[in-house]
């Protein structure tokens, strides 16, 4: 009913080229973003900590990624030894230059990230599919060796963990254990919206189509003068950019201290399994995967003693490593393609509603 | 009344010259020893039984194969072998037998990604997707829009190419192939799997794009008809070699032609 774009006469190509061309998609990305941010200043320190601020930041590592696989179609299993090239280049960077303001080197430690993905994805012009899976796991094994077997990485810390300094932004501490979760989380949610909305930019334009192009036939694109391994390269670049910042972000707004096990097998997978449940391909279908694989366990768990059925703990914990699992084999028999697609559809069925059609 | 006629072309400039070109694979001879010309604005039909090794050279023309012997002549410059990326550049576009779309995009991205090469940008400002990045991509939305209208695909523009008819695809991989404003057009069996309206509906697009854009098309058709009425002059390859070079009267009338395509009594 509410939802139609009738009336909405798009006068100039420009006007067409929007991203939301709807105007009740504008207000509705509007008013999510101010909510984002009250949120930022109403919600308690659990919802902020534990929920919200882990939430973007791994929403943005499933953007990394989605650029890579969704877009580009070159499978990745090397996504967390990506995040940790950022979380450790953003240690040394602000360990040599304590001066220079902390998310300066957040940013800057993307470009490192960056570095090495290129390094890591010369292989793809060569292989792909599984066997390019192979060839980033290489990274991820080499890179974490990299994190344990290297002091220099950690400054030779007895702990061989990165240690979080406190450093300050204008005065207020933004990361070290005097950083409140409220400026750590509407820092997270200023970067992580800056970055979706560049990756969205960079996606619906020349080089989101060229990216495509080689995903969806290679030869074609081939053809039509597309250069298939720039092209794949900018591509392990933009996307490992992106996973930088985020694991740069998860050690230093996040945990305020991590070990190379963060920055495991485990962690590629689980972006993974957000970029397939959410969609590959698309930006919105990030958010929604890293909130189904790691907000609903967290809200699974608080369910029961909110509605006052008593359960034991580690029994709640079980319970909820089933339910997820049963959920994701859900989405995906329902929609392989992703929650995103789900969601599509569900925009158009309301724009024709009542109407089947 | 088409643009150049006849006598024109049998003057014409070569736009595009294959010199002695051998191509094999492993045991396999694809192409032995052809040589042909395709001269600037005339349709030059690519024709023989199946295995006759058309694509073969389509590819090689594309520089997707690397011939083994032979020169490849195109505006002047000869080289023993292609390079995709130059070919594109040198405006060689190039549609295929089994549509080769980018399924996943609509139709208006895909011909828009046919002007990737002419788009300049860098990721800077693809990045703010304003200023100028925004104004090239208005510019290039105009021409793609230009051969939307030009090949009456404005309905479907916005619709993602997976879900559409066979027919539809192949007038989009057309359009994609026109985006690109090629001086060459290769089309590598263009009617395949049509029926007659379609076929007369491709068979018109393909002279007007001759005859509007002076597009200088080379087709490979199994189609006798279409290619007898399209094209003014024929090359005819039977197991990779070639047997036979000319207008369409004189290839219909060529005992080796009839030969390869009818056998011979033994």
């Amino acid at each position: 009913m509410f939802y139609r774009e009738v009336g909405q006469y798009k006068t100039s190509y420009a006007s067409d080229l929007a991203i939301f061309p709807i105007l009740q998609d504008r207000i509705g990305i509007i008013v999510i973003v101010i909510a984002a941010y009250v949120l930022g200043w109403t919600a308690n320190d659990f919802v902020l900590n534990a929920m919200m601020i882990p939430f973007l930041i791994f929403t943005l590592a499933a953007i990394g990624l989605n650029i890579l696989t969704g877009y580009t179609g070159l499978l990745s299993l090397g996504t967390g030894a990506f995040m940790g090239v950022g979380a450790y280049a953003c240690y040394k960077l602000t360990t040599y230059f304590p001066g220079v303001n902390i998310i300066i080197w957040i940013i800057a430690s993307g470009f490192f990230s960056a570095l090495v993905g290129i390094i890591f994805g010369l292989p793809s012009l060569r292989i792909k599919g599984f066997y390019l899976a192979v060839a980033t796991l290489a990274a991820q094994f080499f890179l974490e060796w990299c994190f344990i077997r290297i002091p220099w990485l950690y400054n030779y810390n007895t702990s061989a963990a990165i240690e979080v300094p406190s450093r300050t932004l204008f005065g207020i501490p933004v990361t070290g254990a005097n950083a409140t979760a409220e400026t750590r989380y509407l820092i997270v949610l200023t970067i992580v919206i800056a970055m979706t909305w560049t990756a969205s930019n960079i996606v619906h334009g020349r080089i989101g189509r060229m990216w495509m192009a080689v995903r969806d036939m290679d030869i074609a694109a081939e053809l039509m003068g597309i250069r298939l391994l720039p092209t794949k390269l900018l591509a392990f670049a933009v996307s490992s950019f992106y996973c930088g910042v985020a694991g740069a972000m998860l050690v230093f707004l996040w945990y305020g201290g991590a070990e190379s096990t963060v920055f495991s097998i485990n962690q590629s997978f689980s972006i993974l399994f957000m970029v397939i449940i959410g969609g590959l391909g698309s930006l919105l279908g990030s958010y929604f995967g890293a909130a189904l694989i790691f907000m609903l366990p967290i809200v699974l768990r608080f369910v029961p003693p909110h509605l006052g059925i008593p359960v034991h703990a580690a029994t709640v914990e079980h319970i909820t490593f089933m339910v997820v699992g049963a959920l994701i084999v859900f989405f995906l028999i329902v929609e392989p393609h992703g929650l995103a697609r789900l969601w599509q559809i569900a925009k158009q069925k309301l724009r024709v509603w009542p109407y089947p059609y | 009344m088409r643009a150049p006629s006849q006598s024109d072309i049998a003057a014409g400039e070569v736009l595009l010259a294959v010199e002695n070109v051998s191509l094999s694979f492993g045991g396999v001879h694809a192409i032995r020893d052809v040589s042909f010309d395709i001269r600037k604005g005339e349709i030059r039909a690519i024709i023989g039984p199946n295995g006759a090794g058309k694509t073969s050279m389509l590819n090689v023309i594309n520089g997707f194969y690397t011939p083994q012997r032979g020169k490849i002549t195109f505006r002047g410059q000869t080289r023993s072998k292609m390079r995709p990326h130059d070919a594109a550049a040198g405006g060689i576009a190039r549609t295929f037998q089994n549509v080769a779309l980018f399924r996943g995009m609509s139709a208006l991205d895909n011909i828009m990604a046919g002007r990737t090469l002419r788009m300049k940008r860098g990721l800077f400002w693809q990045m703010l997707r304003f200023g100028p990045a925004m104004k090239e991509e208005v510019e290039h939305r105009l021409r793609a829009e230009e051969i939307i209208d030009f090949l009456h695909i404005e309905h479907i523009r916005k619709v993602q190419v997976g879900r559409l008819p066979y027919g539809l695809q192949k007038r989009v991989e057309l359009a994609r192939a026109l985006a690109m404003e090629p001086d060459l057009l290769l089309l590598d069996e263009p009617m395949a799997g049509m029926n007659l309206e379609e076929k007369e509906d491709m068979s018109r697009f393909i002279l007007d794009v001759n005859q509007h854009f002076g597009t200088t098309i080379a087709l490979i058709e199994h189609d006798m008809g279409v290619v007898m009425d399209l094209s003014d002059r024929v090359v005819v390859l039977d197991y990779g070699r070639k047997i036979a070079d000319g207008t369409p009267e004189d290839v219909k009338q060529d005992q080796a032609v009839i030969d390869a395509y009818l056998g011979v009594a033994h």
